[in-house]
């Protein structure tokens, strides 16, 4: 069966070289399943972006592409995190606070697969994720990891805007960054009112977090079992 | 051969060239990277007039860069005089709410003096402040918010305006910036900030305000929970559940509701409606 699912395809897009592989062949011989798929794609086919040898690892790809996968990589980590959170409500959440958390995952879960589906055949697999040590039981643990996530995600759109080439997708970042800074804020505030836009998130200039994708990475590897090979990315 | 068998061609080697079309800058550096599957020479001229075409006006004029920094040094004086003014205005902000709105009345002041710094450095002269009237009233000072340094449920709802129509603003100028780099930047550091307070202005309204309905930190279809029509400009669009042509509601056969799926994304406003939206404030 794994066998006829691989010569079944002359060219498997990256999201199944990425993941599907994976995925199947956890269970059968990997030496095996690689040799079928090498051997069933046309050289000229295989995409110019694609070169994960290692089936834990995805390659986030060149060009505006890479930067809407780097984006959409973030969106599923945060999408998984809130959804867990949801599911295994922490300690003496209010009913304010468990709407609220609702309402944040579903917006996660839109930007994901909003990305999902722009990105389409040049879209990352899905990401396996490691929140062992988030305590899901602990308001501190929960609102902290969120209040990091969303400013993280914040300071990531605000340092990859410059990397994309093409206004649309600009504006569309535009339009999901000022959400996340949205959600930010409200986890400051209900960790401590007030910090919402403190020192810790806005420099003397009045200006907001911005990190690279280079400095980003290192932040969530924790939380991503998945490598993710960022090397395509353009940088600046 | 014929442009599409061209096009074809480099979609083979470059999946993205439709993408890179509009970026000048990566031009040589793309097509060297081609040579190997692609020989220069055969692509023909009028291919090469074609892309220097699409190529062209890409990234703004260093004047269109300075034009669109003005228009929000405009927007900065707006929100830095406002909050200032409500910072003098004795009895109007509860101590529970101060320090926080010091914290916002210090970053528009910075970023007053960020684009100022900013547009000199570019070679441009920053537009004077203008005269305001947080009444709305365009110099009457007997507007439809009259009472905006009295009553600070009054300053709230004008404040959530401001704040929204900022993130709104900014994002409508960004396609503009495209390729500017440290200016790009910065503009999304600005208008991030702007979404930070936007959330906590309408997180004091929940505290503090009265007939705000379920008011949250992100906006919810094109609803202000502002008892004025007078905001609801600020709001009009709020409502788009379609991004890039994609429908969000129930994306991936997930529950996402038209309210989820207008939260999930903040929406630009073009200038000439921000223009329209700040008019009443402005003598």
């Amino acid at each position: 069966m794994l066998k006829s699912f691989f010569t079944q395809k002359t060219h498997p897009s990256r999201e199944e070289v990425n993941v599907s592989r994976r995925k199947f062949l956890g269970y059968a011989g990997a030496a095996a399943g690689i040799a079928v798929v090498v051997s069933s794609c046309n050289k000229d086919e295989l995409p110019m972006t694609t070169n994960n040898t290692n089936v834990n690892e995805v390659n986030l790809g060149s060009g505006d592409v890479g930067v809407l996968n780097y984006a959409y990589a973030l969106e599923q980590l945060e999408a998984a995190f809130y959804i867990r959170v949801v599911m295994s409500q922490y300690s003496g959440i209010t009913g304010m606070e468990a709407t609220r958390l609702m309402e944040v995952r579903d917006h996660e879960i839109a930007h994901r697969e909003f990305f999902k589906k722009a990105l389409g055949a040049n879209a990352i697999g899905q990401l396996e994720f490691d929140f062992s040590s988030i305590d899901f039981g602990s308001r501190n643990s929960v609102l902290a990891t969120a209040k990091a996530f969303e400013d993280v995600g914040v300071s990531a759109y605000n340092g990859a805007g410059r990397l994309l080439m093409n206004p649309d997708y600009l504006v569309l970042a535009g339009k999901i960054v000022s959400v996340e800074a949205r959600h930010a804020a409200y986890f400051r505030d209900l960790i401590s009112f007030g910090s919402f836009a403190d020192e810790t998130a806005v420099n003397a200039m009045g200006l907001d977090l911005t990190r690279k994708p280079s400095e980003v990475l290192p932040i969530v590897d924790p939380y991503i079992v998945t490598t993710i090979n960022a090397d395509q990315l353009p940088t600046y | 051969m014929n442009l599409n068998t061209i096009f074809t061609e480099i979609e083979k080697v470059d999946p993205e060239v439709y993408d890179r079309l509009n970026s000048r800058r990566n031009t040589l550096k793309n097509f060297s990277s081609m040579g190997k599957k692609l020989a220069l020479t055969a692509i023909p001229v009028t291919l090469g007039a074609l892309l220097k075409k699409s190529y062209a006006g890409t990234r703004s004029t260093n004047d269109t860069v300075i034009e669109i920094l003005n228009y929000a040094l405009t927007l900065e004086y707006l929100e830095a005089e406002f909050y200032a003014k409500a910072l003098a205005s004795g009895g109007l902000i509860p101590a529970q709410a101060n320090p926080s709105i010091q914290t916002i009345a210090r970053h528009e002041a910075a970023h007053v003096n960020f684009l100022r710094t900013t547009i000199i450095s570019l070679g441009g002269t920053p537009i004077a402040k203008p005269t305001f009237d947080f009444t709305a009233g365009n110099g009457s000072g007997t507007g439809p918010f009259a009472n905006v340094f009295s009553n600070f449920e009054v300053f709230l709802n004008v404040a959530q305006t401001f704040e929204d129509t900022g993130v709104r603003a900014y994002k409508g100028r960004a396609a503009e910036l495209v390729q500017t780099g440290d200016i790009l930047t910065a503009a999304l550091r600005i208008h991030s900030v702007e979404g930070r307070h936007a959330a906590h202005i309408r997180e004091l309204r929940k505290l503090f305000g009265s007939g705000v309905g379920d008011v949250k930190p992100w906006i919810t279809l094109n609803m202000s929970n502002i008892n004025s029509p007078l905001v609801q400009p600020s709001y009009n669009g709020e409502e788009n559940t379609v991004q890039a042509g994609i429908q969000i509601v129930g994306i991936g056969g997930f529950d996402i509701s038209a309210e989820d799926a207008s939260e999930a994304f903040d929406e630009p406003l073009t200038k000439e409606q921000v223009l329209a939206i700040v008019d009443p404030f402005i003598v």
